[in-house]
């Protein structure tokens, strides 16, 4: 029995932290929130491997598993990329595309536009098809992370249909980034706001040493701790293709949503006004969070898998 | 990542899975009642004599030498067959490892027996009615006298104390000593004269609390445990295993959410429960994986500071919902006295004892945070 990342995973968890404190800052992403597609940024992490992290050795990928996914995945929100990360790297993993960076794919879940289209090369929609696009971005719909802007897009459907297996893999794969993305993005949040608890006085002491302050943030880390596990459990049971990977995946999402979403609602709290502005950068990670509690299936609708999984039977 | 049980450790489960099936007794009355604490014990005993009381210890003390997966596993068994609580549990989870670890040879030669084949039984003797969460203020002495030592002052909330024969517990030995200098671990026979112990109910109405008095109590210099002097770090020892995993392994809650799931295909669960009995599964098998993680990095020595007490917080907050959750199905029948509602009034307990949830709170956000002290 060993629960926990595999040697590789931990090394490149370590490397990409490094790499990323300095390739992807705050200003990075205030940049991506200004439409820049952060082209510096995507090339260090085509450099790093990270995009082509799925793919097979042979194919020049990194050939890593879903258990390095989830570790890259975890420092890519914790630094907040910008772009569609977790849609990249799953779309590697089943369409040959570059793994330099300069590719970006969005994935359009609905009909209609499309996160992360303005800022990408292709898209692919959950029916199976990837496009190529071959203008700039169409019309824009405005999101409250404005790095995540919806846009509609024009393209050309490439020779590369998803088989229904690889489709249905596709989505385990998006759930679960997203759940590494989301807690690494809480880590963020906690490691800011610990960090301001103890600078910032009022009534004579930091506010950190109160336990209106404390047992909140205890409370949320207790939340946070028990999510990550069950990353680490449904990427094995992708892994193994198990028949129980749809219920350890939903149990990660719905973990990973509920527990973030709570430490973006704490850590704003203890920042107090000092958060409540977009000057300051923890709006930046909050944000991100309130998106992707609810993309790739909100934690409802997670619950609801779980329950189906369970058999319970509800009375409706 | 390796989820696989070794061959040895799937022989262990599926023995311990046989013999349980066979001889798990159902419908005890509670052990925390004078009548229904003798017919625990005799399941301690029957435990004791297939060597499945203590599966951790060393097979000279009783146990099988069992690794802590192998303990894992069989706690999830024992649950799962509807194994009964362990009236033994305060020495055999809590004091033994603080045994193994500050124990000389003779207090385990001499104890360790004992209280796996449930001869001696044993209580905490923490509280003091001014001394709860704020432990280190404790104000029950220890005077140094010929040969020994004499105790005086009082414990309370002692858990199964009216029944048990023996009390580990905590005495300020240097009277010019504050909060945590100054403080020994004693063993004490409740038979000692001078020691008076007085049964009171709990919540749910059964007498599973005590207050032990001490009064000029005699006992030995054999009877301090870990050193003179040195009694609140031998006793956060214990209260580590009493925190984390010893006391409240992930089977019990894993085997509590399948009986609530049991209960619930008999009803008629509405959306909103449908969504909490999901949480509940998830959450529990949260705490199992959490649980399996902590042990593989405890093994590697990457444990963290302050992590049992995230266990802590966890699982007591767990049973609650569980058992609310419970209630909710039973609608009306819920006020039944019941396993349900028996369970519901013991979960409340959770957040109190073994520290209280807001003692948990502090030490996560100073020794896991690092944030300031007040």
């Amino acid at each position: 029995m060993y629960f926990g990342l595999p040697d590789d995973a931990v090394a490149l968890k370590e490397g990409l932290r490094e790499v990323l404190a300095t390739a992807c800052t705050p200003a990075t992403i205030r940049s991506a929130w200004d439409g820049d597609p952060c082209d510096q940024l995507w090339k260090v992490l085509g450099e790093f491997g990270v995009p082509g992290l799925l793919v097979a050795e042979e194919n020049g990928g990194l050939g890593l598993d879903e258990l390095g996914f989830v570790a890259a995945l975890e420092e890519c929100g914790y630094a907040g990329v910008p772009g569609p990360v977790v849609e990249t790297l799953t779309s590697l993993a089943v369409a040959p595309l570059p793994m330099d960076g300069s590719a970006r794919v969005a994935v359009q879940a609905l009909n209609g536009p499309t996160p992360h289209a303005a800022v990408s090369t292709h898209v692919l929609d959950l029916s199976g098809t990837l496009y190529e696009l071959t203008k700039g971005a169409g019309e824009v719909t405005e999101t409250v992370d404005r790095s995540r802007q919806l846009a509609t897009f024009e393209g050309e459907a490439l020779e590369i249909r998803l088989s229904d297996d690889d489709v249905a893999l596709f989505e385990r794969r998006g759930a679960l980034g997203t759940a590494a993305l989301l807690l690494g993005l809480a880590r963020r949040q906690l490691d800011l706001t610990v960090g301001y608890v103890k600078t910032r006085q009022q009534f004579g002491a930091p506010i950190g040493s109160f336990q209106a302050i404390k047992h909140p943030l205890a409370d949320a880390v207790v939340g946070t701790e028990f999510a990550w596990p069950a990353v680490l459990r449904a990427a094995q049971a992708i892994i193994d293709q198990d028949d129980d990977a749809d219920l350890y995946v939903s149990m990660a999402k719905a973990l990973a949503s509920d527990a973030a979403y709570r430490m973006s609602r704490v850590c704003l709290q203890a920042h107090g006004a000092m958060g409540y502005t977009v000057e300051y950068d923890l709006h930046l990670f909050a944000k991100r969070t309130w998106s992707l509690s609810k993309d790739w299936g909100t934690a409802s609708d997670h619950r609801e898998l779980v329950a189906e999984h369970l058999g319970i039977r509800s009375d409706v | 990542m390796d989820l696989r049980e070794t061959e040895a450790e799937q022989q262990f489960r599926a023995e311990a899975r046989d013999w349980l099936e066979e001889n798990v007794p159902h419908g005890l009355p509670s052990g925390d009642t004078q009548e229904g604490f003798a017919l625990h014990l005799e399941w301690e005993r029957a435990l004791f004599d297939a060597r499945y009381a203590v599966v951790s210890w060393p097979e000279q003390y009783g146990g099988r030498g069992a690794s802590v997966w192998e303990w894992i596993a069989f706690e999830e068994e024992y649950y799962r067959a509807g194994g009964p609580q362990r009236v033994t549990q305060n020495g055999i989870f809590l004091l033994a490892p603080t045994l193994f670890e500050f124990g000389t040879q003779e207090q385990q030669d001499t104890l360790l027996p004992r209280m796996a084949s449930a001869q001696d039984l044993w209580c905490q003797g923490w509280s003091e009615p001014g001394s709860g969460s704020d432990l280190a203020s404790l104000k029950s002495r220890a005077d140094k006298v010929d040969g020994g030592w004499k105790l005086n002052g009082q414990k309370t909330w002692t858990t199964r104390g009216a029944f048990c024969t023996h009390l580990f517990g905590l005495f300020r030995s240097d009277p010019e000593s504050e909060r945590h200098h100054g403080l020994t671990y004693f063993l004490v026979p409740l038979d000692t004269p001078g020691v008076t112990v007085r049964g009171f109910a709990r919540l749910d109405g059964d007498e599973g609390f005590a207050e032990v008095f001490f009064d000029d109590a005699f006992v030995p210099d054999s009877a301090v445990l870990g050193g003179v002097g040195k009694g609140w770090s031998v006793a956060m020892a214990t209260t580590g295993s009493e925190r984390g995993l010893t006391l409240r392994s992930p089977g019990r809650y894993t085997a509590t959410v399948d009986r609530l799931l049991e209960l619930a295909a008999d009803r008629e669960p509405d959306d909103g429960e449908v969504q909490r009995l999901a949480q509940a599964w998830m959450d529990a098998e949260a705490y199992r994986l959490f649980t399996l993680q902590q042990v593989t990095n405890e093994r590697a020595g990457r444990g963290r500071p302050g992590e049992s007490s995230l266990n802590k917080l966890h699982w007591s907050e767990l049973d609650i919902r569980l058992h609310e959750l419970a209630l909710d199905l039973l609608g009306p029948d819920a006020e039944l006295e019941g396993p349900w509602s028996k369970g519901f009034q013991f979960s409340l307990s959770g957040p109190i004892y073994a520290g209280t949830n807001e003692v948990q709170r502090n030490i996560v956000s100073e020794r896991l945070l690092g944030l300031p002290r007040k």
